[in-house]
């Protein structure tokens, strides 16, 4: 076993010191696989950090929206529908909201303007996400004005600013009082945007749900489950774009890793022929690419994989801000919160290292069985 | 004493082009003594060696070291015997570019198991030996031909082998280095080892520490000087 | 020092600092657990049904709540505008519909 161990070395020795002769080479290939592998990490670790976020913060969401449809669109809804829900049974509580969009044409940014519904803001007053204050540069106490739909003047002192953790789910709240937001909006009394329902029996939830669409056939039930549904699926549909993109990458990467492979340089057979004429087994001759693809491959995988966590979790995904944030004016600032699966670094570091130490030995098994006279006869 | 019994040797066999490079050999070569294997180009020295050496099987015929029938057996024996067994320093000496002096001569030694630092201790006695003890560091690429023979010769030494084949040794060498390279010879002859030589170079085999002259042609032996 | 000392050393020294990511990744969720709380709570408070990753139109900003062909108002078939639709696409309880 310790002579195994001991010539395993011997040979992995050898192999860095043959490695170490076309550096540069070496050296450029390593860099362009360890970005393949920093990318596809990026995006892994990225994406399932804000789908486990999204199931754990959004599990607190309301149970069913109910939402009125007109002409297939979503429009107000009567808060009489609100008192025929309270009449189906099964149903605990149900809260008519006041929700909406606010576009500031100053910034060109689009808020999401609310009415809160556990504890009124006082009129007059305003709490802003994060997202907001920065945008327009506001704090506790300032004045900020805004144009009602029918163009007066409306101001707002703000009364809070939510806390700076908070912005992946609220930097562009702007929360008002129930009157102002009537007033600004031109929405009437007794008209609301939609209308939350929480169920008694949360098993009984898609029956309830049944039941409110037999009762208000316009309108549309959008239940919990579907919205955690929803951010499960997160990235999942035009992610195949990115990973369409990516596989470009990989595959570039692959006939470019089999080109170096396959073609075994006549320098190469000649090597691999002198030490099978000195003594080396064809296992032994095996053992060397192994270990020069594993070499490569771990390096790149640790590379790879190190830089993107550094830049998922530590630098907040800094390099796909652009992509994410697109044509938004308020983005939200958070760093992901570190959710990592190490079953899926698992995967990746299976992905990285196997099919490449393969794809550098397959060709070597073709040489591997070079005569070892061969080097007698040249 | 390696015995070698009615050996025969083709090349693609079966096939339009088959060749008999070896075409009846019976021969005993006594360890501890300097063969040379002399003929014209095409006469089947090298093959000869190749077929000693454990480099390849005879077609027909066996060949027995140490009364040990090597001819049969299966390849990783072989590989292990030649490993063991035989050092070969070829002729165009074969060291691996860009490496350094010191890894082309342990490199016979590193499937054996051994301890890395038992085999640098042996490479760097043998390079002292050889008067190369400075160039241990350098890159095996840039060293002159004398240089390249010994450092092919340390190598061939690495694994102690009973058994030193060369195939045409000063054939790239001038006729100081040839002396030097005969000195050589010699030593390891004083130290008990057999060394066995293809050359058509005569100040090799009418060289004074020559036991054995073979002079070979179309794949037979012709005669055998004493 | 040999080769393979050093490459297996490194190898050794990348490997814990994989391990240690995963340590740093528990302590992090750990530390910041309040904060993750705090955002819970603020879904509860206000009732919100989505996060703020894109918030350059309804339909990004509210990925549940946009009614059916909020993504594609000019046209069935047209394709987003939007950078982010490239990222995100209609909930998939809707594709369920068709």
């Amino acid at each position: 076993m310790t002579d195994w161990v001991e010539k395993q070395r011997n040979i992995l020795d050898f192999t860095l010191s043959s490695l170490r002769r076309r550096k540069g080479r070496h050296l450029g290939m390593l860099a362009v696989y360890a970005a393949i592998v920093f990318l596809l990490a990026s995006v892994m670790l990225f994406s399932h950090a804000i789908k486990r976020e999204a199931a754990i913060v959004l599990a607190d969401a309301p149970e069913i929206v109910v939402q009125r449809m007109v002409a297939g669109r979503h429009d107000l809804i009567p808060g009489a529908y609100a008192d025929r829900l309270t009449g189906i049974r099964g149903v605990a509580a149900v809260t008519p909201r006041l929700w909406g969009y606010y576009y500031d044409a100053a910034l060109a940014a689009n808020y999401t303007i609310l009415v809160p519904t556990d504890q009124a803001v006082p009129a007059g007053s305003v709490v802003i996400g994060g997202g907001v204050a920065r945008a327009r540069g506001a704090g506790v106490g300032d004045t900020l004005s805004f144009r009602g739909y029918g163009g007066e003047q409306f101001f707002f002192t703000v009364a809070e600013v939510l806390p700076h953790a908070s912005e992946l789910v609220a930097a562009d709240l702007f929360l008002i009082a129930e009157t102002e937001y009537r007033a600004m909006l031109g929405i009437d009394d007794g008209a609301y945007t939609d209308i939350a329902v929480s169920v008694r029996n949360p098993r009984e939830v898609v029956t309830v749900a049944n039941k409110i669409i037999a009762a208000l056939p316009d309108t549309r039930v959008i239940l919990r489950e579907e919205i955690l549904r929803t951010y499960d699926a997160l990235f999942d549909w035009r992610e195949g774009l990115m990973l369409v993109l990516l596989t470009g990458a990989v595959l570039a990467f692959a006939i470019f890793a089999g080109d170096k492979a396959s073609g075994l340089s006549a320098e190469e057979r000649r090597e691999i022929g002198l030490l099978k004429a000195v003594g080396w087994e064809t296992t032994d001759v095996i053992a060397m690419k192994v270990w020069e693809g594993a070499a490569v491959s771990l390096a790149a995988f640790l590379a790879g994989y190190l830089l993107a966590y550094l830049h998922v979790f530590h630098f907040s995904g800094a390099l796909f801000e652009p992509v994410l944030k697109g044509w938004a004016v308020l983005y939200p600032e958070f760093r992901p919160a570190a959710f990592v699966d190490v079953f899926q670094v698992l995967t990746l570091f299976f992905f990285t290292v196997f099919p490449y130490t393969v794809a550098t030995i397959v060709p070597i098994w073709r040489a591997a069985i070079i005569d070892p006279d061969a080097i007698m006869r040249s | 004493m390696i015995v070698l019994d009615g050996v025969r040797k083709a090349f693609n066999q079966g096939k339009p082009n088959e060749f008999w490079a070896i075409r009846g050999i019976d021969l005993e070569i006594e360890l501890g003594r300097v063969t040379v294997l002399q003929g014209p180009s095409g006469s089947g020295k090298t093959t000869l060696l190749t077929l000693i050496g454990c480099l390849a099987r005879p077609t027909a015929g066996r060949v027995r070291l140490g009364g040990r029938d090597i001819s049969g057996l299966p390849e990783r024996f072989l590989t292990e015997i030649r490993r063991n067994s035989f050092g070969f320093v070829f002729q165009q000496f074969h060291l691996i570019k860009g490496v350094s002096v010191l890894d082309n001569v342990v490199l016979p030694g590193l499937p054996t198991g051994r301890r890395r630092r038992e085999l640098t201790d042996r490479a760097h006695a043998l390079l002292s030996r050889l008067t190369l003890a400075d160039k241990a560091a350098s890159n095996a690429e840039w060293l002159s031909g004398g240089e390249a023979q010994r450092v092919a010769i340390a190598r061939a030494l690495i694994n102690e082998p009973e058994v030193v084949i060369a195939d045409e040794p000063t054939a790239n060498l001038d006729s100081s280095l040839t002396e030097a390279f005969l000195a050589i010879v010699a030593a390891l002859k004083a130290e008990g080892r057999t060394v066995l030589m293809t050359s058509h170079d005569p100040l090799i085999y009418r060289a004074e520490m020559v036991d054995r002259v073979l002079s070979m042609r179309d794949g037979r032996l012709v005669s055998q000087a004493p | 020092m040999r080769n393979s000392t050093i490459a297996l050393a490194l190898a050794t020294l990348g490997l814990t600092a994989v391990a240690a990511t995963l340590l740093d990744a528990t302590l992090r969720r750990h530390a910041e657990a309040s904060d993750l709380r705090d955002r819970a709570d603020l879904v509860r408070r206000y009732g919100l049904t989505d996060l703020c990753l894109f918030t350059e139109a309804r339909y990004t900003r509210h990925l549940s709540q946009t009614d059916l062909h909020a993504p594609f108002q000019d046209h069935p078939v047209s394709l987003d505008h939007f950078p982010s639709g490239s990222l995100v696409g209609p909930p998939p309880g809707w594709r369920d519909h068709d």
